[in-house]
């Protein structure tokens, strides 16, 4: 851009996790105003150099890192996020930094809450001023209007549906007021096409007025949409660094896997029977809040793909989570002609119904336990699988099977670790995401409940969970039914797709259906 | 994620009360106990010990769960008493000066405490309890060793034979109740204790403004997640280390507001049972480790007291031995503890598996 010295300059970084090479040589500058995007396959490296950045505890505990970074031409080496923070940096993580008993507010305002003057104060200092409620849920409102949403401010955050979350925790970051850089890792994945333009819009007006940022998406149209720049990540190396108007998806993702990348489509089988009253959803009701069903109606084919699509808010996602047992639902559903007691997890995952939800970063993952406790663990708990009986009274995990088990999924998945015994917390954003879907299908469940299944992860990775997807679909004649906020997905792999509108589906079309016909649906006409 | 207002969630989670509501429903009829009487013992008790169960409150705000560093606050209102007696002093003049002498030992017995459960976190009430065992030998040794020899004690009624150590209770009797008395009035025949009871309120009231400020709201970040609130820049050992001082400077208070009620003091026992019974009786409130109000604090002294108040009575007359009800007092107060925490524990434990298969919210 400009000769000035950059706002940003990190020069020659480099990271080892216990003798693990993950960032190499890594020279990257920010100038101001601009929109950089980072870009890289699952585990290249993205998160850990900007957590460097932004001085994440997890650096420090293992081992710091090589190299330089500068802040308007001065070497900084931030030993703490506040540090950071105070030096006008933000960062929109990942994985969620939110307190999930805490509401909306308190989140975004955390550490710097409005607070009136209390006369304690002239002795104990500034820290017994009492807090001024009233004016930051004000602000909360304001800016959380900024970004095209509607969030209470009081609703605590444990209880969002997982793109309030996503935005509490941008609303926290775009509302500082002496911001220079601010980092987002994936801050889309969980959002639809419009919460994600409403958000782009955001940053770049943020941009223009002259903060740096720097944009992490799988999403490679939107980094061409609003990047000044790309820097392309492989295995830890700067293998390109591009102005995005030299660069298109194909050329983009091509340096990203290091080889070609085609097209996918599946082709569409009627592999399914039209059992009439294999699962039937009659009048739900889901108190989700931001997701809410109304009185919502559903015949679902044995062995099908039924998409689920929709805009953001209009209670797609209500439809697992209420079903599943993690939201107060009414109503009635029926498995095979049995009735299905409803708001009890354990009795759903009893009936074969299992769930691969969209909130992975609240995480049930073991995130301190290995792979392979986590893909084992459901298996154990509803089945009793994997565990060895002794003297025909103790339960004993069975260690070989399960690793047996694991290495299998770690290859069919790809999942990129150093072994099944690795901590699940230890992998990156995609991976973790991959290891939920392979707890998932080992319970090989009759139903399952695949809500944004791709989250986070890459594009050459995403067909490869797809085709997962569509083999157990096929070979295992598990019924699937689909979540997903990118119709493109959707249309790509299911069979039939249902449009939810207001709480209720608007109507049912097969995934050949023209793209405009979906969108009318959308909009409930 | 279930619906919380159901009434079977309310049920559950204030199992522990209304166990031993039943459980009072039924002792007090066989213990053949006047209802005036119980009032009146209520009343007293409530006055007696409220305090020092209050001190409980700030650390579970904290996240540092249920936690023994009052024993410390305690002892120290403690020294502060044996040496007020020692100087002659009475009245109320006696009881400030004892607050007095005992503020600043609170302080340094809270930071050095807050100190040791910083490097143990997460295993707070373990270690504080460990902690409050070392600093009673610290205690005997300062009241059997030191005062009288190094100390000077003048009094020599207080001292132990041998010419140095306290001895091992001593009567107050110019202290005694001078501040249930000092203000109170008289409903059907029973003494209310009206400053003692206000000075409880002001405590109530400092808890509850104390959560409206920026430090109270800091603190409960730091109890819900500190990963995420040492991130936000907010410093989350010292926010610890304060509510551990808070706990042992209302502690103390209250064991010096306990003494003046009970008129006596066992200088080497009083405080040793305090951290037991508050804890039992925050529990018996409904407070878990990681909830505690106000209303808990009530609730608990009032339910756990009843039950001492009757127990021996209702034994002696069901089974014809008072004994028996004496063994139950003691089983109450330490099984209240095991079962609540199993409670929890078991509560805990089914609520992670549901979430853990379903991939929702685990913390951590
Ligand atoms: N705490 C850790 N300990 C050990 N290895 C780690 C740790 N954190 C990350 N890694 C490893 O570093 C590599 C890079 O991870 P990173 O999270 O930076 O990837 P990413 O580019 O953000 O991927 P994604 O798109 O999936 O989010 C991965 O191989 C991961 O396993
Ligand atoms: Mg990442």
């Amino acid at each position: 851009m400009t000769n000035e010295k950059p706002l940003l300059s990190m020069k020659g970084i480099q990271k080892d996790f216990l003798g693990n090479r993950v960032l190499e040589d890594i020279n990257l500058d920010l100038a101001q105003g601009e929109i950089l995007g980072l870009v890289g396959e699952n585990g290249a490296g993205k998160t850990t150099l900007m957590n460097i950045l932004f001085g994440m505890p997890v650096i420090q505990q293992t081992g710091g890192y090589k190299g330089t970074i500068a802040l308007d031409g001065e070497e900084v080496r931030f030993s703490n996020p506040n540090a950071a923070l105070m030096a006008g940096i933000g960062m929109v993580h990942q994985e969620f930094f939110l307190i999930p008993d805490f509401s909306a507010t308190e989140n975004i305002f955390l550490n710097r809450e409005v607070t009136r003057y209390s006369l304690l104060v002239e002795i104990f200092g500034d820290r017994l001023r009492t807090l001024d409620k009233a004016a930051m849920n004000e602000r909360v409102v304001q800016v959380i209007k900024e970004l095209g949403v509607n969030i209470n401010p009081d609703t605590l955050v444990s209880e969002m549906p997982v793109s309030y979350k996503q935005f509490t925790e941008i609303a926290r970051e775009i509302d500082r007021a002496k911001i220079k850089i601010l980092v987002v890792d994936e801050p889309t994945a969980v959002l639809t096409e419009t919460e994600a333009e409403a958000l782009l819009a955001v940053l770049k007006r943020l941009a223009a007025k002259g903060v740096g940022i720097i944009f992490i998406s799988h999403r490679l149209h939107e980094i061409l949409n609003i990047c000044d720049r790309i820097v392309v990540l492989r295995d830890g190396k700067l293998i390109k660094d591009i102005s995005s108007g030299q660069s298109d998806v194909k050329s983009i993702a091509s340096w990203m896997v290091g080889h070609e990348i085609g097209d996918f489509a599946f082709h569409h089988t009627e592999n399914h029977r039209k059992t009439e009253n294999f699962l039937s959803i009659d009048h739900l009701k889901v108190l989700m809040p931001g997701e809410a069903v109304k009185d919502l109606c559903l015949q679902v084919h044995e062995g099908e793909i039924l998409g689920i699509g929709g805009l953001a808010g209009q209670g797609k996602l209500g439809i697992a989570n209420g079903i599943m047992g993690l939201f107060p639902a009414e109503g009635s559903v029926t498995l095979k002609g049995k009735s299905l007691k409803l708001n009890s997890p354990l009795d759903a995952f009893r009936a074969g119904m299992a769930f691969i939800s969209e909130d992975r970063r609240g995480i049930g993952l073991l995130l301190t336990q290995s792979i392979g406790l986590n893909i084992a663990f459901p298996l154990m708990q509803v089945k009793g699988g994997l565990l060895k009986k002794i003297a025909g009274l103790f339960t004993w995990e069975d260690k070989k099977k399960i690793r047996e088990i694991t290495s299998s999924y770690i290859e069919r998945l790809d999942i990129k670790c150093t072994g099944p015994d690795q901590s699940v917390m230890e992998l990156s954003g995609g991976n973790q995401q991959k290891v939920c879907v392979a707890k998932v299908l080992a319970l090989s469940p009759q139903i399952l409940f695949a809500s944004e299944p791709t989250r986070g992860i890459d594009i050459g990775a995403k067909h490869l969970v797809l085709s997962v997807l569509r083999e157990i679909n096929e070979k295992e004649g598990t019924t699937i039914i689909m979540t997903s906020s990118e119709l493109g997905e959707l249309r790509s792999i299911c069979d039939r797709i249902a449009i939810v509108n207001e709480g209720k589906i608007a109507g049912i079309l097969p995934a050949e259906a023209p793209v405009e016909d979906f969108g009318l649906l959308m909009l409930g006409e | 994620m279930k619906p919380k207002y159901s009434l079977k969630g309310a049920l559950i989670s204030n199992l522990v009360p209304i166990v031993f509501l039943m459980f009072a429903a039924f002792a007090v009829p066989m213990s053949g106990l006047s209802i005036p009487y119980l009032l009146h013992e209520m009343i007293s008790r409530l006055a007696r010990d409220s305090l020092l169960v209050l001190s409980l409150v700030i650390p579970v705000l904290a996240g540092m769960g249920l936690n023994f560093g009052m024993v410390l606050g305690a002892m120290a209102g403690q020294i502060g008493m044996v040496l007020v007696v020692d100087w002659g002093l009475g009245g109320m003049p006696a009881l400030l000066v004892a607050a007095l002498l005992g503020t600043p030992i609170s302080i340094g017995l809270g930071y050095f405490c807050g100190y040791i459960l910083n490097l143990a976190k997460g295993r707070e009430m373990v270690t504080s309890y460990i902690i409050g065992f070392f600093m009673n030998g610290a205690y005997q040794f300062l009241l059997l060793y030191c005062m009288g020899s190094i100390i000077p004690i003048t009094n020599p009624e207080l001292l132990l034979s041998r010419g140095y150590g306290i001895r091992n209770s001593m009567d107050l009797p110019n202290i005694r109740q001078v501040l249930d008395r000092l203000v109170s009035v008289e409903v059907f025949g029973m003494d209310i204790p009206i400053l003692t009871f206000a000075v409880i309120a002001v405590f109530c009231l400092l808890i509850v403004w104390f959560k409206t400020t920026k430090i109270g709201q800091d603190m409960r970040a730091v109890g819900r997640n500190r990963a995420v609130a040492n991130g936000a820049g907010i410093p989350v050992e010292k926010t610890r280390i304060l509510a551990i001082i808070i706990s042992t400077l209302i502690a103390c208070y209250g064991q010096i507001v306990s003494l003046q009620n009970l008129g006596t003091i066992n200088t080497y026992n009083s405080h040793e049972q305090v951290g037991i019974f508050s804890i039992a009786a925050l529990l018996v409130g409904g407070a878990t480790a990681e909830n505690a109000s106000i209303a808990n604090v009530f609730v608990g002294v009032f339910l756990f007291h009843l039950m001492f108040v009757v127990s021996p009575m209702a034994g002696k007359n069901l089974i014809g031995d008072a004994q028996l009800g004496e063994y139950f007092r003691v089983f109450v107060s330490y099984g209240i503890i095991a079962v609540s925490l199993l409670l929890h524990a078991w509560k805990k434990r089914h609520e992670m598996l549901e979430r853990r298969l379903l991939e929702n919210d685990g913390k951590e």
